[in-house]
């Protein structure tokens, strides 16, 4: 293989990304995989008072203290339950570790960048600054969601804004 | 390898090398100087300079050269010591210091300081001994100074005999790279005269004035000492010479001393040699561990404590059912036995002795007393105290500024003592102790004391609120109020009135607190209270509805079944509980943390008193469930602030607890009750800041 070849399949690969496709209700989200720590079951978690509905407390990995946030509640999902399939995903993002609990993770997915669309500007739940895009797989719709941002965001109530001190 | 690795390890070593020469320098005799001590003066100048010049920092080889040939004169008795000359030193030290810090944040050292201080040293050796040193551009291969005045001549062929002796150097097992870098040491210290061998070994003919041990204390900054072999080859046959090491060279003083008075100290010399393998092994049998590694240990073995309580519950659990088995209950105890050992060996780790805190305060003392013109003697006592080092770093800025303020509004001038019939010298005590749980360390002195008349004049001129019923202790405490400061006149050291209300601050961020006791007239004393370690907390564990919550158990008096008759309720919402004539505010800790299911009615709940910033509050609690060491785990590493909540902890099954904050707490249920009837909604809670005016 020629130097010039073996470049060119390094570069596509370089801008192939890998997403971690997990569903809310009945539809498909994914995440950037490199952000994923570990996936776990919803259990355990300590109620913190006063804290937004859907912040649903802290939980103990392995000796780190660790929020976990229910992302079904932050998008007004109606049909919030937990149950054996009720799974956590994880997270690392701005030093931190962040657990996000969705309703089931389906599949890793290798996305090329003409398979990942711009978001269209919608909906107030969720903004599209929190969107990385759309990724269009046959006929299934993925959205991908900038988990750094979302979870940074003054919304979140996640970690200390800044113009709150 | 890259020489970079080393830059670390050569800060750190100077920086002990420093502090052990200003501790000898503060510890010497200026009018009989023991030798041992200017030798190790000596040796810790000789090898930061031998060390800066390997890596290349010119300007603390420089300055640490000039020093180095000063000390060369005073251990050999040519330099007369006085107490300025001490005090130029140590003023050497310092700017060697901040010559180092500058090379280790990668800057320039400044240029001004060390040509002044070349200067005085220079000029110190030109006044002393009319000897010129060479100039500060010439460093390292200077010829030796002249053999002392008093030698007899067989000292002083001995003398010339080492001045010029040939050395072989053979370095075992060393990579090329860095064998390179030694052989340019090498030519530093005299003339290489002939070189060969390979990695495994390669020897050096060196000709040098350098003795053994100073050439092996440059070559450790490289390599090990047991890679180093140095053998004089032409001294070997003279008698004196003989304790020479012929063998992998020592790496202290022996030789050196023997220099001055050869045969005098020829037998000293050779016990000395003899007792330096057991002082070696003794250095090697601490580690240099980075504190996260330790922390990580902790947090692991945090973690095994967990499962084997969790193992524990399960045991006890088959045993209620009859299934237990004798061997696995005998392992779970022996494991449980074992795990806690292990918990103690690995806090202990983190305990370091308060010496290191202490060992500043001679030199701080020292140059305070120096300025404000004061005689001061000060004692240390309970040295070998064990704090948690996080704490000791941060005890040492607030207790510096106690030590400074007590030299300065305390201890009266000499001559005003000696008017009053007070010794001269003032005594300032700095002691520590354990107590209990707590460590307890004291700044005493002998002092003027408070005065209390004029320290509530003084709050009143400031517009403090005070009232002359106010009990001493409460007076007292006025002076940590910001911009508090009854000195006549600002000085250099304090009087500005900055800084008590930062110690005090920092040392409640400890978990800690400042109590002053004094009496006018015979001296101050302010002791600070602090926990052992800020990472593990005595708590109580209670439980409010299905939850479980923990109490510092500092924090808590007592606890008390509450009666309809000692409960008040006052302007509608608010609720008093009369305890022993004092009524309290109660804290339903149920309302305040929206805990659901919880017992409501006060009667049948239980009132704990507890204490926090110095006033006392009842919080109705549904049961209390015991006391319990917990480990401190922090909320706002991946999360934030929590209102009412300081810490978290992990408890016995894997669950979080959380660690509740009385002050925080008693803000909160302001804040929830001034919101008044009003739907309080989460978010506005969220956003409720800690440093809310209450």
């Amino acid at each position: 293989m020629s130097q010039a070849k073996n470049g060119a399949v390094l570069a596509a690969e370089a801008e192939n990304r890998e997403f971690l496709v997990f569903s809310l209700g009945d539809e498909e989200y994914a995440i950037d995989i490199l952000k994923v720590q570990e996936i776990r079951g919803y259990e355990n978690v300590t109620r913190i008072a006063n804290a937004p509905d859907f912040i649903k407390g802290v939980t103990n990995l392995r000796g780190v203290i660790v929020p976990i946030v229910d992302l079904r509640i932050k998008f007004h999902f109606d049909k919030v339950e937990y149950g054996g399939q009720t799974v956590v995903i994880v997270v690392n993002v701005a030093d931190r570790v962040v657990g996000i609990v969705v309703d089931g993770v389906s599949d890793v997915m290798t996305l090329t960048p003409d398979q990942i669309k711009p978001a269209p500007e919608f909906g107030v739940t969720l903004s599209s600054d929190f969107l990385s895009g759309l990724g269009s797989l046959d006929d299934r719709m993925l959205v991908l969601v900038d988990i750094d941002k979302l979870l940074t965001s003054d919304e979140m109530a996640l970690v200390e804004s800044t113009s709150n001190q | 390898m890259d020489i970079a690795d080393f830059f670390d390890t050569f800060f750190e070593e100077a920086e002990e090398l420093l502090s052990d020469m200003e501790q000898h320098l503060l510890e010497l005799d200026v009018d009989d100087p023991d030798s041992e001590q200017l030798n190790a003066i000596f040796r810790a100048a000789h090898s930061i300079k031998g060390g800066a010049g390997t890596f290349g920092f010119t300007v603390l080889q420089k300055t640490t050269h000039i020093l180095e040939n000063l000390l060369d004169y005073a251990r050999k008795g040519e330099l007369t010591l006085r107490a300025d000359l001490v005090d130029t030193f140590l003023e050497a030290k310092d700017i060697m210091h901040e010559q180092l810090d500058a090379y280790r944040s990668e800057e320039e050292p400044n240029q001004e300081a060390f040509e002044r201080i070349c200067q005085t040293l220079q000029q110190i050796a030109l006044d002393e001994i009319g000897q010129q040193l060479d100039g500060p551009a010439t460093p390292a291969a200077e010829p030796k100074a002249p053999p002392p005045s008093e030698n007899s001549a067989e000292a002083k062929s001995n003398q010339e005999k080492v001045a010029n002796s040939h050395l072989l150097v053979a370095l075992l097992n060393v990579a090329e790279k860095d064998r390179i870098l030694l052989v340019e040491e090498l030519e530093q210290l005299g003339e290489v005269q002939s070189q060969s061998g390979d990695e495994k070994r390669y020897e050096v003919i060196l000709k040098s004035s350098d003795s053994a041990d100073d050439i092996e204390a440059v070559m450790c900054f490289i390599i090990e000492a047991d890679q180093i072999e140095i053998t004089s080859i032409e001294g070997a046959a003279d008698t004196t010479a003989s304790t020479e090491p012929a063998a992998p060279a020592p790496s202290a003083p022996a030789p050196e001393m023997k220099l001055d008075k050869p045969a005098a100290k020829a037998a000293p010399a050779k016990e000395a040699a003899k007792e330096k393998p057991k002082k070696a092994a003794a250095e090697s049998s601490s580690i240099r561990v980075s504190v996260d590694k330790v922390d990580q240990i902790i947090n692991l073995v945090g973690e095994l404590i967990i499962t084997q309580s969790m193992l524990d519950q399960t045991v006890s659990d088959l045993e209620d059912q009859s299934v237990g088995n004798a061997s696995l209950q005998n392992g779970m105890s022996l494991l449980q036995r074992n795990a806690r050992d292990l918990q103690e060996a690995v806090m202990s780790i983190r305990m370091i002795p308060m010496e290191f805190v202490f060992s500043r305060f001679p030199r701080v003392v020292r140059d305070t007393a120096g300025k404000l013109g004061k005689e001061i003697e000060l004692i240390t006592e309970g040295k070998s105290t064990e704090l948690d080092k996080s704490l000791v770093e941060r005890i040492t800025d607030p207790l510096t500024h106690l030590v400074r303020n007590s030299l300065d509004h305390g201890v009266e001038m000499p001559d005003v003592r000696e008017a009053i019939g007070k010794p001269r010298i003032g005594k300032l005590t700095l002691s520590a102790r354990h107590q209990g749980g707590n460590i307890l360390i004291e700044v005493r002195d002998d002092g003027a004391g408070m005065d209390r008349d004029r320290l509530l004049a003084k709050a009143r001129e400031n517009g403090i609120s005070v009232s002359d019923t106010m009990t001493d202790e409460e007076v007292f405490q006025l002076i940590f109020a910001p911009g508090f400061s009854t000195a006549k006149e600002v000085t250099d050291v304090s009087g500005r009135g900055v800084g008590m209300d930062v110690v005090k601050r920092n040392i409640q961020s400890m978990g800690g607190r400042v109590e002053i006791q004094s009496k006018l007239g015979e001296g101050t004393n302010t002791r600070i209270v602090l926990p052992l370690t800020l990472a593990i907390l005595d708590g109580m564990s209670i439980k409010v509805g299905g939850e479980t919550f923990i109490l510092p158990l500092s924090t808590v008096l007592e606890s008390l079944q509450p009666s309809k008759d000692d409960m008040y309720a006052m302007a509608g919402d608010d609720v008093v509980i009369k305890v022993r004539d004092e009524y309290l505010p109660v804290i339903a800790i149920h309302e305040v943390l929206n805990v659901e299911n919880a017992i409501t009615d006060p009667t049948k709940s239980i009132a704990v008193i507890v204490q926090g910033e110095g006033r006392r509050y009842a919080m109705l609690v549904d049961e209390l469930i015991g006391q319990q060491q917990v480990v401190v785990k922090n909320l706002e590493d991946n999360y934030r602030k929590v209102p009412g909540i300081s810490a978290a902890t992990i408890l016995g099954d894997g669950s979080v607890a959380l660690i509740l904050d009385i002050t925080g707490l008693h803000r909160l249920s302001r804040y929830k009750k001034e919101a008044g009837k009003k739907v309080v909604n989460n978010q506005n809670l969220s956003s409720f800041k800690e440093a809310e005016p209450s």
